[in-house]
């Protein structure tokens, strides 16, 4: 059963036509990465979905309920919760005040606020050691963790993630995606675009490739990892990195 | 040293007025990025329903505490719903549009509030109810202050303190500073942005009609252009303590309502208001962030 199911999406930044019917669909507790270059549409998907963009047509559903002409906000309260792209946390306000606001929808629920904080305290210690710090004082490895902590502090069923290890050291980035893993074993269903095809790879069960706009490519992870394609066009030279930075 | 510490008690008093009129216009400043500019006017606005209750409706003759109490809370609750209405149907079909649209708007709106005025309370001076509050005061020391004084500034601090511990105490507070940093953002977290930007409209404004009624209160005398001057000097100190600063704001007014009393009692009354835009263009130029606004950052 899908949680998350896109059909023939449409969507246009003035005439040019940015997505050219994406369809796609994620279950409960998958992991599903969605490849591509840049400028392929990954970013405009994710935020399509959370309503930060409008479709020009084609459909979004949660659990068969159709998100399409809802309000951003109204998404978040249909259990969609989106870690943009450059993380997007709060400088100016604290670790805290950046939690608090994730919760924003529970927030008349102290005790509920109160608990979910403390799961994510525990899920990552470093940004409990620094709740009362401005969050633009955290390293990015931390504004990661406070971006991802801040998006499921709303319980979603769907997290999606746009390129939640750029810019981090290869051991955080590795770190970071173990996290998401440990996320989506719960039962959350995650939405992953990254740049690190290979690590997304590991983690995803399925995985979608863009290009332009179209899905070109998609199937279970594992599957896409041997494709020749792929590994041409997004793996390729990543032995010389990857000598760079050995697996654990 | 005596007439020095009378000046500034007039100062003071007359500072925490301008101090509300400046939140109102860092508060909408720092949500939408826009110079509000009919934020005097709504104090004017506030003024006048104030007057309409206290003297046409005639609650002057209710008990004091009672007569105040309703003085207050109806031209708050009152200029807030125009200020409501200002943003539904003249801001917000141009709210993603250009900035100089909606600012030009915002002096247009100012227009219509005083024309309006005008219209609704006509155009001769009004008096508050002079014999209201006791005119009696004490001393301290060489200095003398009425108890007027000391309840307007009481008053005053008790709606900034009742503000500060809003926005830095809430969660919607907090959603308010998080509207300043990034719009989307805020969104992705739930919060209704057109909510939030209709509560910063409803501060602005209760805080705008406060300020008017204290101004009849001290002053006695209204009438439907005093919203001008007030809304430059308070957009004087509201630029000069740093703009989207709510600390800022505060003692933004109490500057200008300092240097205002202490040119009035050293040189003349004439020049007021030469020294209070003088300092606006003095910061403009020197220091266009203010006192307080280092961490402004432009969105536009």
């Amino acid at each position: 059963m899908a949680v998350l199911e896109v059909r023939d999406l449409h969507v246009f930044y003035g005439n040019i036509e940015a997505l050219k019917g994406i369809s796609l669909q994620a279950d409960a507790g998958q992991i599903v990465a969605i490849l591509g270059g840049n400028g392929a549409g990954k970013t405009t998907t994710l935020r399509t979905i959370s309503g930060l963009l409008r479709p020009r047509s084609g459909s979004i559903t949660c659990n068969g309920k159709s998100l399409v002409g809802l309000s951003a906000h109204g998404i978040v309260a249909m259990g969609i919760s989106h870690v943009p792209e450059g993380r997007r946390i709060f400088n100016v306000l604290t670790v805290e005040e950046n939690l608090n606001l994730g919760g924003y929808l529970i927030r008349s629920d102290r005790a509920m606020v109160q608990q979910r904080k403390g799961a994510i305290y525990a899920l990552f210690p470093r940004l409990l050691e620094r709740r009362m710090q401005l969050a633009g004082t955290l390293s990015g490895g931390e504004q990661q963790m406070l971006a991802i902590g801040r998006a499921i502090m709303s319980d979603p069923k769907v997290l999606m993630l746009d390129e939640p290890s750029l810019g981090l050291a290869p051991i955080l980035a590795r770190s970071v995606l173990r996290t998401v893993r440990e996320i989506a074993d719960r039962g959350t269903t995650v939405l992953l675009v990254e740049q690190n095809a290979r690590q997304a790879l590991t983690i995803a069960q399925r995985a979608y490739v863009i290009e332009v706009g179209r899905i070109v490519l998609e199937g279970e992870a594992s599957e896409l990892a041997k494709d020749e394609r792929v590994q041409k066009a997004y793996l390729g030279g990543f032995e010389a990195v990857s000598s760079a930075s050995p697996e654990p | 040293m005596g007439p020095f510490l009378q000046y500034t008690v007039i100062g003071l008093t007359v500072g925490s007025f301008y101090a509300l009129v400046a939140l109102g216009y860092t508060i909408v400043y720092g949500i939408i990025r826009l110079i509000n500019f009919a934020q005097g006017d709504l104090s004017m606005v506030g003024a006048f329903i104030g007057w309409t209750l206290l003297v046409s409706l005639g609650l002057e003759h209710l008990p004091l505490f009672l007569a105040i109490v309703v003085a207050f809370v109806v031209p708050m609750l009152g200029t807030a719903i125009v200020n409501l209405g200002i943003l539904q149907f003249a801001y917000k079909p141009l709210l993603n549009r250009s900035l100089l649209a909606i600012l030009i708007t915002a002096l247009g709106m100012s227009l219509v509030l005083q024309n309006g005025s005008e219209l609704i309370w006509g155009p001769a001076i009004e008096a508050y109810p002079p014999n209201l509050l006791p005119a009696e005061g004490m001393f301290l020391g060489p200095v003398h202050v009425t108890y007027v004084q000391i309840a307007l500034v009481v008053v005053s601090l008790l709606l900034m303190g009742g503000l500060v511990a809003f926005v830095q105490g809430t969660t919607l507070g907090t959603a308010m500073r998080a509207l300043a940093v990034d719009h989307d953002a805020a969104r992705l977290m739930g919060i209704n942005v057109n909510q939030v930007i209709r509560l910063a409209f409803v501060l602005g404004a209760m805080l705008a009609a406060a300020s008017g009624v204290m101004l009849g209160l001290y002053y006695v005398q209204i009438q439907f252009t005093m919203g001008f001057l007030l809304g430059l000097r308070a957009f004087t100190a509201a630029v000069l303590g740093g703009i989207g600063n709510i600390p800022g704001a505060m003692a933004g007014g109490m500057l200008i309502g300092l240097l205002e009393a202490y040119t009035t009692g050293y040189l003349s009354g004439k020049w007021e208001d030469v020294i209070v835009f003088g300092v606006l263009i003095t910061v403009l130029v020197v220091k266009p962030t203010g006192l307080f606004g280092e961490r402004v950052a432009e969105r536009m």
